[in-house]
């Protein structure tokens, strides 16, 4: 006998309108709380665009200059935000161009929702103009995707996409309409998603694990918690604190979890990883219990699996079960959302501190100061550092902006020396290493924070891969401010090629435009720093300015960012020259 | 690092567009190859089952089983050693009649195997035999030294002799 079970719950039905399917889609946006969305138009999604002009007062669609930039805007936008970001694009090369971003969101645990036009379902698989299997394209790095054919599916797969992309361990989902199942009408209801049968997105706290962790972490001589960006994405920041201050335990981040914890936070011992802190990074070969927190050992964190960690006991609180064992086998295992997992956590800690163990990173912080940070933030040689411009934004923001940064050398200088307040303020591409990632997704945060301060730390290589955005920031007045890092190199690639190409520079240096000629192009206020002099006035002048601002600042053409853990080195094998 | 092995996987999932994209994405991504896969319905009624054969270490195929299950539209997935499962393949010939009347030991073998003759006409028969990895492979080679025509066989499809408690699982949602 067959029984038959319920595949998807929805809340009740509100009101029935007869619509075409492209008005249901705005009205589906609004209904998840949309006001924001970031595009770029075309053939198969024109009907969308026509409701966009209607509903223009509810919904603010933002024309990027490239569809790339759009994902990353609506990428900013959500990473400070916590909302779903939503992007539009039509069919062919609009969906394409979705695709770095998806990727980025993909691997760094972003809530996006895609909607690309495709042509008429009569044409799929015609090779018909604009027509491209996005749906195939986009399965390895989607969430979910789907495509729909008619308007009645509509409401559901929308209400199905918001839901997917935002529980769970968040991500991109693509959604693909057809450009007649925009034109066709039918009767609009809609009913928000609030489970699917197949998908189980947070796991139940086992109460039993949880004690089992807190009594190996009380017992612990030398532990060392190491936070990714789970805390942020389950807005467990003061929970965290919580067992950071009550356990006494250092704690280390990566650099997706940057921010949730107070830079100047007293147990707060610094980033790991690959240009993370020596003494996080050597104490993490020392540490008798590595409690992980929604991060997932990624390559660039561990270095060399074989020598990571391998005298710990490790604890991994995680909400992806695929995550747990995947790099690093652990002992014990807290499946669930952090912030549940750790509020059941913190009855169960004792009260410590562990003088002599903190007094080791202390130390080795002591070493680091001395042959590396004091060089990069209070250099005395000719040439900026990257790490100044840094420090000095400190200075003038007092540690409350947030902080999106490209990727490459400016970025770990960034994420290592900037001074964190508030959390979800510091955003980068993380997983993916996105060149062109900072200038879109600044344009998102500062969007979805208007009243902070945004500031987009980009490279001269990076910066030219989506510079045309600056259209963007002018059209849409955005004040934010951006700085770029000129070295006349990419810079990090270079450091790779002197360390281990035996400074063959093959196709590293740059012979850059006029940047500040380009972006008064675009009539934003613009200057350029070439002495250490002129600095800090320039920081002050940008920070003060009420619209966008861009400032160049020329720095050291050949700088390193140390320390470093060599690719394939142990943790503890991290270099400071 | 364990050794390979031959593991069999079952997966209970939505009766979904695209799906298989997205599982062969596992496998193609790590660069593993499938040695064979079929879907089908299942005992219950709108949920799709699938098996796929991959020989891989242990360690490797509980990462995959992991990747499988975070698929939205998978409700579970599973994987058995061999000596989990029951387990049968099927595999059609085509031969030339002749040979049934002129070779007296085809029909003592297709006797002797269990197969069956599912079509016969002037030019050729079609014989089907179902049985394990094995048995197919012995009945192909001894058939081979009289010509074959046309060969195909199926994908592996597999039973648990342990219960899979995915009705358990939809009622509890």
């Amino acid at each position: 006998m067959e029984e038959s079970y319920t595949v998807e719950k929805n809340e009740k039905v509100i009101t029935k309108e007869r619509i075409s399917g492209s008005e249901a889609l705005m009205k589906c946006l609004m209904a998840e709380g949309v006001d924001t969305l970031y595009g770029y138009p075309g053939g198969a999604i024109m009907p969308v665009y026509d409701q966009l002009y209607k509903y223009q007062d509810r919904i603010h669609h933002v024309m990027a200059r490239h569809e790339q930039g759009a994902t990353h805007a609506a990428q900013g936008y959500s990473r400070i935000s916590g909302k779903v970001g939503v992007v539009i694009a039509t069919s062919g090369p609009g969906a394409t161009n979705l695709v770095t971003g998806i990727a980025d969101a993909q691997i760094d645990s972003t809530p996006l929702v895609c909607i690309t036009g495709q042509v008429s379902s009569h044409l799929l698989g015609s090779d018909a103009f604009q027509e491209t299997d996005i749906i195939g394209i986009s399965t390895p790095v989607t969430k979910w995707n789907h495509q729909i054919t008619k308007a009645e599916d509509i409401p559901k797969v929308l209400a199905k996409a918001f839901f997917i992309a935002k529980s769970g361990r968040p991500g991109p989902v693509l959604i693909d309409i057809t450009k007649d199942a925009q034109f066709e009408e039918f009767d609009f209801s809609y009913q928000k998603c609030i489970g699917i049968r197949s998908y189980k997105p947070v796991p139940v706290v086992n109460k039993k694990q949880i004690e089992v962790a807190a009594a190996l972490i009380n017992s612990a001589k030398q532990p060392l918690i190491v936070w990714g960006q789970g805390v942020i994405l389950s807005k467990a920041e003061d929970i965290f604190k919580a067992i950071v201050e009550k356990s006494g335990i250092p704690a280390a981040w990566t650099i997706l979890g940057a921010s949730a914890l107070p830079t100047s936070h007293p147990l707060n011992v610094g980033m790991v990883g690959m240009h993370g802190n020596y003494a996080p990074n050597m104490l993490t070969n020392e540490c008798d219990v590595l409690i992980a927190i929604g991060m997932r050992f990624d390559d660039r964190v561990t270095g060399n699996l074989d020598s990571y960690a391998k005298q710990a006991k490790v604890i991994h609180f995680e909400i992806d079960p695929a995550e747990i064992d995947k790099n690093v086998t652990v002992d014990i295992a807290i499946l669930g959302d952090a912030k549940d997992s750790l509020t059941q956590l913190l009855p169960y800690l004792e009260d410590k501190t562990y003088p002599d163990w903190h007094q080791k990173f202390k130390d080795l912080y002591a070493i680091e100061y001395d042959k590396v940070i004091k060089n990069d933030l209070h250099p005395t040689k000719e040439g900026l550092t990257m790490g100044e411009v840094i420090n000095q934004i400190n200075l003038e923001t007092k540690g409350n902006a947030a902080i999106v940064s490209d990727v490459g050398q400016h970025q770990m200088i960034a994420c290592r020396y900037t001074n964190f307040n508030i959390t979800k303020s510091n955003i980068t591409s993380g997983g993916l290493g996105t060149m062109g990632f900072a200038l879109p997704a600044a344009i998102g945060a500062k969007m979805a924070a208007p009243e902070r301060d945004v500031i987009a730390i980009i490279g001269d290589g990076g910066y030219q891969m989506t510079i045309q955005e600056l259209g963007t920031v002018f059209q849409q007045r955005i004040p934010l401010k951006i700085v770029v890092l000129n070295n006349e190199f990419l810079g990090m690639v270079r450091q790779w090629q002197q360390l281990f190409f035996d400074k063959r520079y093959a196709s590293t240096e740059m012979t850059n435009p006029d940047f500040v000629a380009i972006a008064k192009g675009y009539y934003i206020d613009a200057q350029k720093v070439t002495k250490r002099s002129e600095l800090k006035l320039a920081v002050q002048e940008m920070m003060a300015s009420d619209g966008p601002y861009f400032l160049e600042v020329c720095v050291e053409k050949e700088g390193n960012v140390f320390p470093m853990i060599p690719s394939g080195a142990s943790v503890s094998e991290i270099r400071l020259e | 690092m364990c050794e390979n092995k031959i593991y069999t996987v079952s997966i209970y999932s939505e009766n979904n567009i695209g799906l298989l994209n997205r599982i062969s994405a596992i496998f193609q991504r790590r660069h593993i190859n499938i040695e064979s896969i079929n879907t089908s319905s299942s005992e219950i009624e709108d949920i799709a089952k699938w098996t796929i054969v991959v020989e891989l270490s242990e360690d490797r195929m509980k990462k995959i089983i992991g990747q499988i299950e975070k698929q939205v539209e998978v409700i579970k997935a599973y994987y058995h050693k061999e000596d989990e499962i029951i387990y049968q393949e099927s595999c059609l010939f085509k031969i030339k009649s002749e040979l049934l009347f002129e070779e007296r030991q085809i029909q003592n073998i297709i006797k002797d195997s269990n197969a069956s003759i599912v079509h016969v006409n002037r030019e050729f028969f079609v014989l089907e035999k179902s049985g394990r990895t094995e048995d197919i492979e012995l009945f192909h080679r001894e058939l081979k030294a009289f010509g074959i025509m046309q060969f195909t066989r199926s994908g592996r499809i597999a039973v648990t002799k342990d219960e899979m408690e995915i009705s358990k699982m939809l009622r509890a949602f």
